[in-house]
């Protein structure tokens, strides 16, 4: 089941494409932090994937950061593994960790069921926006941004003008 | 006209290629029998060469052959639209240059 609204953000401690581990306690400075699931393979990944590279450029200097996180069962999609995660990372450019959840406990404490999918902390880990980047994969059809609204407000001190929305994309593949 | 609209239930991008086809269709005047077929394992998804939903053919021909010798799974197609970018449907321009 995914997380409630004003949850406290369950601990990660993952390997990411850096070839760091990063755990929830190395982002304890941040005041906004996005943990987003994703992975390769998905269109709609692909498709939302420069505007997560904008939001942290956009949006890194006043202290937010976006955390990827794939799930994926990558013997069934190896497009998912590791090594491609790291190919994907290069060939992107990507500017935000992209870590590698193999054995699915993490997704499992979160409750994620998409990709994209974004859960939004405050400074005290508090889950204050769940849902999709925006409202339309084509860029140039978006009318609304959550995301990007939602950091605005929690790095104002206030709460996102819209706390949850459907997140559109492709199911994680989870493991038999 | 034969088209064949495979789905797999699990990527949310089939009703919005059905319904693109079927507008492609009407605005041309064309008459074709659509055999939608849901495509539920990874051992279908080989025996039909299903590379990802959803997968048109038209006259057995994939409506982007670039991606129609990708490798069979159960997931979602991906599709260049005419801008570059990428799509989990197909273009209006691939549906149109299928059918004509």
């Amino acid at each position: 089941m995914t997380i409630a609204l004003a949850t406290q953000a369950p601990p990660f401690d993952l390997p990411g494409i850096d070839g760091q581990q990063h755990s929830l306690d190395d982002y304890a400075d941040v005041p906004a932090l996005a943990v987003v699931w994703s992975c390769n393979h998905c269109p709609y990944v692909q498709a939302w994937e420069s505007r997560m590279i904008e939001l942290q450029r956009e949006y890194g200097d006043r202290g937010f950061r976006l955390v990827a996180v794939n799930s994926n069962d990558a013997d069934n999609y190896p497009e998912d593994s590791f090594e491609a995660m790291k190919a994907r990372a290069q060939q992107q450019g990507f500017n935000f960790d992209y870590l590698y959840d193999e054995d699915q406990s993490v997704v499992q404490a979160y409750g994620a069921e998409r990709t994209p999918e974004v859960f939004l902390f405050d400074s005290e880990r508090r889950l204050v926006y769940h849902g999709a980047i925006d409202d339309s994969r084509e860029e140039s059809e978006v009318t609304e941004r959550y995301l990007r609204d939602a950091i605005e407000a929690v790095l104002a001190g206030d709460e996102p003008p819209v706390s949850e929305t459907a997140p559109v994309g492709c199911s994680v593949k989870r493991k038999a | 006209m034969d088209i064949e609209f495979l789905y797999w239930e699990g990527c949310p991008s089939y009703p919005e290629a059905r319904q693109l086809l079927g507008e492609v269709l009407a605005e041309r005047g064309l008459d074709a029998k659509i055999e939608v077929r849901e495509v539920k394992s990874q051992a279908e998804a080989e025996l039909l060469r299903f590379p990802g939903s959803p997968t048109i053919r038209v006259e057995g021909h994939d409506v982007d052959p670039d991606g129609a010798s990708g490798r069979p799974a159960l997931m979602c197609r991906i599709y260049r639209n005419p801008g570059g970018g990428v799509s989990p449907v197909p273009s209006r321009e691939q549906l149109e240059a299928a059918l004509s």
